[in-house]
């Protein structure tokens, strides 16, 4: 009996665990967000690639990419963002928990991110040299974030 | 019994003078500097390539903020949380006052001009591969930027890491200014290796350290935990990084990677740096990794 409910308790807790596994506090949260980062680097890239002179200058689809760029940074994502949804809650989110703090200037980065993402907008259609030059503002932005809120990554 | 107390004041008498002559500060010669002459335009290029501001200015720091020295960031680790000072031009405050000799006792010694050993935390075990010319024309810069009235913070360590003198022990075990990647390198490639060794003391966080806190030098570039911190420093030996000469070349002028992630965290502090260099010394930075041995 007493081996038995020992054997129970055991399964329990590997039950527990399995659950807490598939229900990582904050999971869809961060998948979602993730998401759209990797569809911004998608955009970024053939933006990038035009830059870097790896894909050929072509108007209108540095233009669509800039339009999708921008789409991208300004549709509400506020509600993927809960509190205490970084990295030491769940470790596939590489967020700071310093992000969520007051003083933080999260909405001042947000702000940057939507500036660039605007000049772009108006820059990648009008030829190469406009879009060289929009690329190293939307870097920094980027990094403006990157660098204070997320955790140091392979 | 006499005999036996002589003999122990005498084994303890040598016991400190060993101990003395393994942790006592040791500075430059006096005219260590003599017959260099300071190139101010050249120290901003130095400036750049040895990553100053990236700890000594503010972290959110931008454009011209970047040249106001005035300290203050933290860095945690095992030891105790050490705080950036002032290395602004002000003479009280920051590093105003220093002769060439003091910057260069600093920076290839770990030696304060009080005659005090730094925290390794100051990367002196990379700057110590530095050229002293190249340390006279930063001094020259350095003179050129503003002055900040900022006092230091004092670094934030217990007991027995607060006591200075034991760091000559640390520097009697690790500081080793001889290069890490050896054999026949082109010239591009040994540039790469003076910037990344040296001046950019990439090391300092891409090296693993062991427990007292030193470079491993065998594993070399190979990444690996946060001190202190959460995450990791990457793996940047070439068993990991994969990446081209173009794509380094490209992250370390606009931070972007080739999947179009960017530089976070310090790193992203670092390509403020690295973008100022000439386009030829980032160039000269990715042929070098790529000579550093293979490490899992």
């Amino acid at each position: 009996m007493k081996k038995f409910l020992a054997g129970l308790t055991v399964a329990a807790i590997a039950l527990a665990g399995a659950a807490t596994a598939q229900d990582a506090p904050f999971a869809r949260e961060i998948k979602a967000r993730q998401g759209i980062m990797v569809y911004r680097s998608i955009q970024l890239g053939v933006l990038g690639g035009m830059a870097k002179g790896e894909i050929e200058y072509d108007a209108e689809a540095a233009q669509k990419a800039a339009d999708n760029l921008a789409a991208a940074v300004t549709i509400d994502a506020s509600m993927l963002w809960p509190m205490g949804s970084d990295n030491s809650a769940n470790p596939a989110s590489t967020a700071l928990a310093k992000m969520w703090e007051d003083g933080a200037g999260i909405g001042d980065k947000a702000r940057a991110m939507n500036e660039a993402a605007t000049a772009m907008q108006a820059a990648a259609g009008t030829g190469l040299d406009g879009l060289k030059t929009a690329m190293g503002p939307l870097g920094e932005a980027c990094s403006g974030c990157h660098k204070a809120f997320r955790v140091p990554t392979n | 019994m006499r005999k036996l107390l002589t003999a122990l004041l005498l084994l303890a008498a040598l016991a400190l003078g060993a101990f003395w002559a393994v942790t006592r500060p040791r500075p430059l010669a006096a005219d260590a500097l003599a017959g260099l002459v300071p190139d101010a335009a050249h120290g901003e290029q130095v400036f750049w390539a040895g990553g100053c501001a990236a700890c000594h200015a503010d972290a959110e720091a931008k454009g011209d903020q970047k040249l106001i020295l005035a300290g203050g960031q933290r860095f945690a680790s095992p030891f105790g949380t050490f705080v950036a000072p002032n290395i602004s031009n002000d003479p009280n405050a920051g590093i105003g006052a220093w002769s060439d000799l003091d910057l260069a006792n600093a920076m290839v010694r770990g030696v304060s001009p009080e005659g005090e050993h730094y925290y390794p935390v100051f990367p002196y075990a990379s700057y110590a591969k530095a050229t002293l010319q190249d340390i006279v024309d930063l001094r020259a810069y350095l003179a050129t930027l503003p002055a900040d009235p900022t006092p230091s913070a004092p670094h934030e360590v217990g007991f027995p890491f607060n006591i200075r003198l034991s760091l000559g022990g640390w520097k009697f075990l690790f500081l080793d200014d001889g290069w890490v990647v050896t054999g026949d390198l082109t010239p591009a490639e040994t540039r790469g290796r003076y910037l990344a060794e040296a001046l950019g003391h990439c090391g300092e966080c891409h090296t693993p350290r062991g427990t007292l806190g030193g470079m491993d030098r065998g594993r070399w570039f190979a990444g690996g935990p946060v001190p202190g911190g959460k995450g990791n420093f990457p793996n940047i030996t070439p068993a990991k990084l994969t990446w081209s000469e173009a794509d380094i070349v490209e992250y370390l002028t606009s931070g972007f990677t080739p999947d179009y992630d960017s530089a976070g965290g310090h790193m992203a502090l670092v390509v403020e740096n690295t973008a100022h260099l000439p386009a030829g010394d980032r160039a000269a930075i990715a042929a070098y990794l790529k000579k550093v041995p293979p490490a899992e």
